[in-house]
């Protein structure tokens, strides 16, 4: 008897321990109700979608679109998903989302197809749906796109690479991101562009996935300088795949054979420039995105006024201390004042 | 509400101790994952208004019937004393598969095809187990690395767009009464019910308990272990070729990146559920109880307007106390 006893109270302390354990994560989360200024925004519901909660860069767009949606007076939700590529948890996102009773949701999509179907349950509800960082295919498929032409950030990064090379042959060697994603595709075939070269040109050595993970670019650049020890130029996907290459280069001796661009513009990046680690740098605007997103839906909150349909580019920027010929760019200094993360 | 529980997830032990009374239903493994579901539901009515609606039952549902739908492989395969770290993989393998095949040859070639390989995932896995005796957790973790990548050797890196009826049908909608819910949440249930039935009604229901919970007795008694164990690996092949369906119908773009957490999901479901790591002891309902627990923290909290990471704590704190609850029922009953 005294043993079934202290087994009923065992279990009913686990399940009481369990609640508890709930009732402490809702109570220790601050509930997000900023006091509502009498502004546009008022009562309407904003969603933000990212890919994932880690990445500085989704980071930074949370806390300008926070920003951008209390001088509105709105409020914003913030979710994401668990890692690149985490389709489901976007889709059940923005399912919750919508049982909220959001009028509009930002999101940069994981995928650019994947996530369609839930996106158009949404809007047929009345949601206004824009993406921000990468556009869905088609396009047309969410009411207003707010990004970086990466193709656009590809060129710069590689005319500066071309135009440093200047007289020489370049060797180049390419640290991509995950193959087949859509921001990556686009960078990389800028880039390329910049340079003047096509896929299967000679000049093109070696290129390696990174995932833009700069543990496995310092990897993959050990192996290619295995390979191609004369090596000139580096296309980087993003700057932790530019440290992680300038790691490989620095341990074998050869900084100062190479000319290395990357794209970003995180504060961390802008700092690798101004120390020559990474010769430029293409600075995108995340908090243009948000800010953008944010002012859409609360527009469309207001009444019924959809954005501009169709991509809207936030912009690019060249960061170098290098500066070519006949490219515009800003100095680490400027990068300072204006970088992310 | 928790009078018929026991049965279907408590076997023979149970049944042994003869009357249905109180005690026996508190001591149920099932009963401290019930109590939480109970009170994690009313908690998130308590705050939000929109929780306790049926289009948001429904959601909840939808939401989990992938990692539902997988929770019940690795429940059978836990109750053999095993586990299963590439179940998720071998799903997202499918889905591949699914949307390749059907583009060019048919969705029931196609179907047919995701079939024959998901149970040959599953024949490896039970062959390595079985016949080479391996343990479980070391062929597992092999086969989700190799299908990993062979699945993005398939895929070629690239993600499918499926849109043939017959494909994406487990996405598509009915309503019930004022239930709105998809043909996939249909067919999660009736994954619970046929496995449940067949565990809890059937021989080899009885030797999947036996040689999970005491192997030399089972074998004493005549129970063919290794080929039970087999089956249930194979069974496990089937059911993921069913999530496989289920997600495309839910997601109807095969992507070789998604679910990457699938296979410590299902864990988490079928420990939340009560069953044990050791074998022998839980059972499906518990299963699905524990993933319903896993779908209202995550919607739940998101309505409340909580971070999500909070939510993987909850889950955390709920796996570890789910399991001390586990071992200290063990140490009882071996007494």
């Amino acid at each position: 008897m005294k043993k079934h006893l202290s087994q009923r109270w065992l279990v009913r302390g686990a399940a009481v321990f369990a609640v508890a354990s709930l009732l402490g994560t809702t109570a220790c989360s601050g509930g997000g109700d900023g006091a509502g200024d009498s502004e546009a925004g008022e009562d309407v519901k904003i969603g933000l979608i990212t890919k994932t909660d880690s990445n500085p860069f989704f980071v930074k767009m949370r806390e300008s679109a926070q920003e951008t949606a209390e001088a509105q007076g709105a409020e914003l939700i913030a979710l994401a998903g668990e890692f690149d590529g985490d389709n489901e948890g976007q889709v059940a996102a923005i399912e919750n989302l919508v049982s909220q009773g959001v009028q509009g949701i930002m999101i940069t999509p994981n995928s650019s197809s994947g996530i369609l179907a839930a996106i158009k349950q949404a809007r047929d509800q009345g949601v206004l749906v824009v993406a921000l960082d990468t556009a869905t295919d088609p396009e047309d498929a969410v009411d207003a796109t707010f990004a970086t032409d990466n193709h656009a950030a590809g060129v710069a990064q590689g005319s500066w690479v071309k135009e440093s090379l200047g007289d020489e042959d370049p060797q180049l060697v390419m640290l991509d991101g995950t193959p087949g994603g859509t921001v990556d595709t686009f960078r990389h075939d800028g880039f390329l562009e910049g340079m003047g070269l096509e896929e299967d040109s000679p000049e093109v050595r070696g290129m390696e996935n990174t995932n833009g993970d700069q543990t496995k670019a310092q990897t993959a650049m050990e192996n290619l300088l295995q390979r191609v020890p004369d090596v000139n130029a580096v296309y980087t996907i993003n700057e932790p795949a530019a440290a992680g290459g300038y790691a490989a280069i620095k341990a074998a001796g050869k900084e100062d054979q190479l000319h290395m661009g990357s794209i970003d513009g995180s504060c961390t990046g802008v700092e690798n420039v101004k120390n020559g680690v990474i010769g430029a740098t293409v600075m995108q605007f995340p908090t243009k995105m948000a800010e953008q997103g944010v002012e859409a839906i609360v527009a469309y909150a207001a009444d019924g006024t959809k954005p501009e349909a169709g991509f809207n580019d936030t912009g690019s920027v060249l960061i170098t201390d290098e500066p070519v010929d006949g490219l515009e760019s800003e100095d680490t200094t400027w990068g300072a004042e204006n970088c992310w993360g | 509400m928790n009078t018929s529980t026991p049965t279907m997830a408590m076997p023979a032990q149970a049944e042994q101790r003869g009357r249905w009374s109180a005690a026996r239903i508190v001591r149920a493994p099932l009963f401290g994952s019930l109590i939480a579901l109970v009170v994690a539901i009313i908690i998130f009515s308590v705050l939000s208004p929109s929780f306790l609606t049926l289009a948001n039952f429904s959601l909840i549902l939808q939401q989990s019937v992938v990692i539902g739908t997988l929770a019940v492989a690795q429940t059978l395969i836990i109750l053999t004393a095993g586990i299963d770290l590439s179940i998720g993989s071998i799903a997202v393998f499918g889905t591949i598969v699914l949307a390749q095949a059907s583009g060019a040859m048919g969705p029931v070639v196609g179907l047919l095809l995701t079939l024959v390989v998901c149970v040959a995932f599953g024949a490896i896995n039970g062959g390595l187990v079985t016949v080479l005796r391996l343990p479980p957790f070391i062929v597992t973790l092999g086969a989700f690395t190799a299908i990993v990548a062979a699945t993005r050797l398939l895929a070629g890196s690239q993600t499918f767009p499926v849109s043939d009826p017959v494909v994406v049908f487990l996405g598509t909608s009915f309503r019930i009464g004022g239930f709105t819910t998809t043909y996939g949440v249909i067919a999660m249930l009736l994954v619970y019910i046929v496995v449940g039935y067949a565990l809890t009604q059937t021989a080899w229901g009885k030797h999947v308990y036996a040689v999970g919970g005491n192997p030399v007795a089972a074998r004493l008694s005549g129970v063919r272990s290794q080929r039970t164990i087999f089956t249930v690996y194979l069974l496990a092949g089937v059911i993921a070729m069913i999530a496989a369906w289920a997600a495309l119908g839910r997601i109807p773009n095969a992507d070789p990146n998604a679910f990457q957490n699938a296979n410590l999901e299902t864990i988490t479901a079928v420990v939340i559920g009560g069953t044990s790591l050791f074998g022998g002891r839980g059972g499906v309902l518990g299963t699905l109880i524990g993933t319903l627990i896993v779908g209202v923290l995550r919607n739940g909290l998101t309505l409340a307007g909580v971070d999500n990471l909070y939510q993987n704590i909850a889950t955390g704190i709920l796996v570890v106390v789910a399991v001390a609850v586990d071992q200290f029922m063990r140490q009882k009953s071996t007494r």
